[in-house]
């Protein structure tokens, strides 16, 4: 395991700004997912030591809450809407549809590292159902051929990234 | 002690104040199964996760069932134990522990030692009602510990143990729901963990989730082999347990019956580790008074306290957790690989045996110990000085597997010259043990007088931490004694903020020491066994005639015939060893 000493001092930071208190692990965890983006076994170790706690603690904390990621995101990450009114709508199938075209089950990332794949609970958008989201930006009423439509516009900006 | 009126079934009790409903029927000899409450009084350690719920009872005035070891008890409470709610809701909850259990019992190695089974055998289970879907996580081997995480039922008795008691903190509950389960850090093996073997989980595990490695059928094939000559030694905690596992009384003294088992097994020579405690205390002692000589002398380079290192699950703890001060323990190897180094040298050329013919089995009370023989630094040309380790509950297994009747067998006496030993050398089973030893030694060499009272009653005992200053004719030594690895961080956590005032420390990793060892017979939660088998070693030891190492007339001759003196340089090579730093320390880049 390796990690740069300025990603270190970061992490020595934020256990810094919560006392070194082990009772503050998930509001380390969580302002760490913050910087990081995800919580990589580095970093964990890392928090371990300075929190004085055991390392299988820390991860038992990660791998209990499904907020906690050990995989970094994509660049573009998919978040399909589950809720009730977007599931009954037809999400699970524009899941699959995701799913099946990315190669990657829900929780993973693409091996060209653009893609992720998360679902999530009511966007609070259900007029709209079923809603996807890819980053920040909404999509509403998502059928199945519509899903191979968003991925496209994902395609134009890697295919030629020079001209934005 | 305040006590309070309470009913159980219609009988009227009086309970201490504040106990729980599961403590106070078991204070006045009513029965509350549990699956997961563990409660190791003398060791002031408590275990209550309310994970298992069969300890369910009804109180009269309340709606539902309640969790008798997470309720307490208060005056007037009427507690029903056996209505048909209770003991249908208790064998639902059993269904469904077991909806997900696999039902090989019959090939499983806890069969007949296993407290779920014994639970449902309780309760009369016949039929399996719920078909849950079963997990199906990989069997993970450590070199001396197995885990197999489709028997885990979830108690997490071993969390505490590893976590609480030990601070060891391999293990953690992982993940939620039902992919819920006890792992080290990212599911990495055991061997790759922090883990000491201490086995401490494996000692409280109910089930078959956590078990020794077997090396039972390994050592039956080399005892087949007419090309080997096998030669086996006995760990002092062995002897006070073994009896259990045959219906003795915790605390009977099997030494004889041990032997002679072992010699019918077809072991060529039947050796007792003792001996090799004896010489460690030749050893130890000899480097304990040569760093307090130089302290008085006013040399101020010596470390101090001196920290024993006999026991391989403390040693693996310290090169985990406290690698910055690897080099304060004292050098000498533990009894079992001083024997397996002198057995492959000095008895193999007395009996004109090559090393390689040569086969080195112990029975030991302890896990850490198969890991120990498989050190690289133990090993000549790759063949270790010990070759196998083997529980005292596989020394069980192997003995019942080979029909021998073990309550009829005549005691016999163990073979020379490796079977001799002093009375010190039998104590080092318990904690406070190690350390009385070396001072009667240590004591003679260092007055140059002979000590008439060998007892240290100040040395013994079961609190989690004791100290005490002997005084050597006019110099006072300070002693300082843990068992558990969290009591043993403790001390250690006062030597590097250099507090420590203590000379010595013992520090032995199990609760009671080896006696409570992870390899021992289960006690299944009741400490008291653990004081039987500590009260047979002082017996032991105080029917000896010889009870000082440096008067056992085997060690003698041992220097006079081949290693000269105490850390003399054949010494050494063969009795000392260094310690490694296991930290998992990740590396840092510069960017």
């Amino acid at each position: 395991m390796t990690i740069c000493e300025s990603n270190v001092a970061k992490i020595e930071a934020i256990c810094k700004e919560f006392n070194n208190d082990k009772g503050e692990l998930i509001s380390v965890l969580h302002k760490a997912q913050n910087t990081f983006g995800y919580l990589p076994e580095e970093v964990q170790q890392i928090i371990a030591k300075n929190l004085n706690t055991s390392l299988a603690h820390v991860y038992g904390v990660v791998s209990f809450y499904s907020f906690f990621t050990m995989t970094p995101k994509g660049k573009y990450p998919i978040n399909i809407c589950m809720g009730t009114a977007c599931y009954v709508r037809g999400a699970e199938r524009v899941l699959d549809e995701f799913k099946e075209i990315l190669k990657i089950k829900v929780g993973e990332t693409t091996k060209d590292d653009k893609f992720s794949l998360s679902s999530l609970r009511c966007v609070g958008a259900c007029g709209l159902a079923p809603v996807v989201l890819v980053g920040e930006k909404v999509y509403g009423r998502v059928t199945l051929d519509g899903v191979q439509e968003i991925l496209d516009e994902y395609k134009e900006v890697s295919a030629a990234p020079s001209e934005y | 002690m305040d006590t309070i009126s309470i009913k159980i079934d219609n009988k009227n009790f009086q309970v201490p104040k504040g106990s729980t409903i599961l403590d106070a029927a078991k204070s006045v000899g009513v029965n509350i199964p549990t699956l997961c409450y563990m409660h190791l009084h003398d060791l002031n350690t408590t275990h209550k996760p309310t994970g298992c719920r069969i300890c369910v009872v009804e109180v009269v005035g309340r709606k539902n069932l309640v969790p008798a070891c997470a309720t307490e008890c208060l005056p007037g409470m009427e507690i029903k134990n056996q209505t048909i709610r209770v003991l249908n809701s208790r064998k639902t909850v059993l269904q469904l522990i077991l909806s997900d259990h696999p039902t090989d019992c019959l090939i499983c190695a806890k069969n007949g030692d296993c407290d779920l089974q014994s639970m449902a055998q309780k309760m009369g289970i016949r039929h399996l009602y719920y078909e849950g879907e079963q997990s199906k996580y990989i069997k993970d081997r450590s070199p001396a510990i197995r885990r197999d995480m489709d028997k885990c039922i979830g108690c997490r008795r071993c969390l505490t143990m590893c976590n609480e008691v030990q601070t060891v903190g391999a293990l953690s509950a992982i993940n939620r729901g039902f992919m819920s389960v006890v792992a080290p850090a990212f599911q990495m093996n055991l061997e790759d963990s922090v883990c000491t073997y201490c086995g401490q989980c494996v000692a409280v595990c109910p089930t078959a989730a956590l078990t020794e490695i077997d090396h039972t059928v390994k050592v039956i094939r080399l005892l087949a082999d007419p090309s080997k000559t096998v030669i086996v030694q006995t760990a002092p905690a062995v002897r006070a347990a073994l009896g259990e596992e045959f219906g003795y009384a915790p605390g009977t003294l099997v030494t004889g019956k041990m032997t002679a088992a072992l010699k019918d097994l077809g072991f060529n020579y039947v050796f007792d580790t003792d001996f090799a405690a004896d010489l460690t205390i030749m050893e130890e002692g000899a480097e304990l008074l040569d760093r307090l000589t130089r302290h008085l002398d006013g040399d101020t380079t010596v470390k101090l306290p001196l920290l024993t290192s006999c026991c391989p699950g403390w040693v693996n703890f310290f090169e985990h957790h406290f690698p910055d001060m690897k080099d304060i323990p004292s050098t000498a190897r533990s009894p079992q690989q001083m024997f397996g180094a002198i057995a492959k040298t000095y008895f193999a050329e007395k009996i004109g045996v090559k090393r390689e013919d040569l086969v080195v089995v112990s029975i030991m009370p302890c896990l850490a110990k198969k890991y120990e023989c498989s050190r690289d630094e133990f090993k000549t040309d790759g063949n270790p000085d010990v070759d196998f380790v083997l529980s005292t509950r596989e020394l069980a297994r192997l003995i019942k597997q080979s029909g021998i009747d073990f309550d009829s067998l005549s005691p016999a006496e163990f073979d020379h010259p490796m079977g001799e030993s002093s009375g010190a050398a039998v104590i080092f089973g318990t904690t406070g043990g190690v350390i009385e030893a070396a001072v009667r030694t240590a004591y003679e060499v260092f007055t140059k007088q002979k000590l008439h009272k060998v007892d240290f009653e100040q040395l013994r005992g079961m609190e989690w931490v004791r100290e005490s200053t002997i005084d050597f004719n006019g110099t006072p030594i300070k002693i300082g004694i843990a068992h558990g690895l969290g009591n043993a961080r403790k001390l250690l956590e006062e030597v590097r903020a250099g507090k420590s005032q203590y000379h010595a420390i013992e520090i032995m990793a199990c609760p009671g020491g080896c006696i409570g060892g992870g390899g021992q017979p289960l006690h299944h939660g009741d400490s008291n066994i653990l004081k039987a088998r500590q009260k047979a070693l002082y017996s032991d030891d105080k029917s000896k005639t010889i009870r000082k190492s440096h008067e056992n007339p085997s060690i003698i001759k041992l220097y006079d015939e081949f290693l000269g003196k105490p850390m003399s340089e054949k010494a050494h090579e063969l009795l000392h060893t260094h310690y490694f730093d296991k930290s998992n320390s990740i590396e840092i880049t510069d960017n």
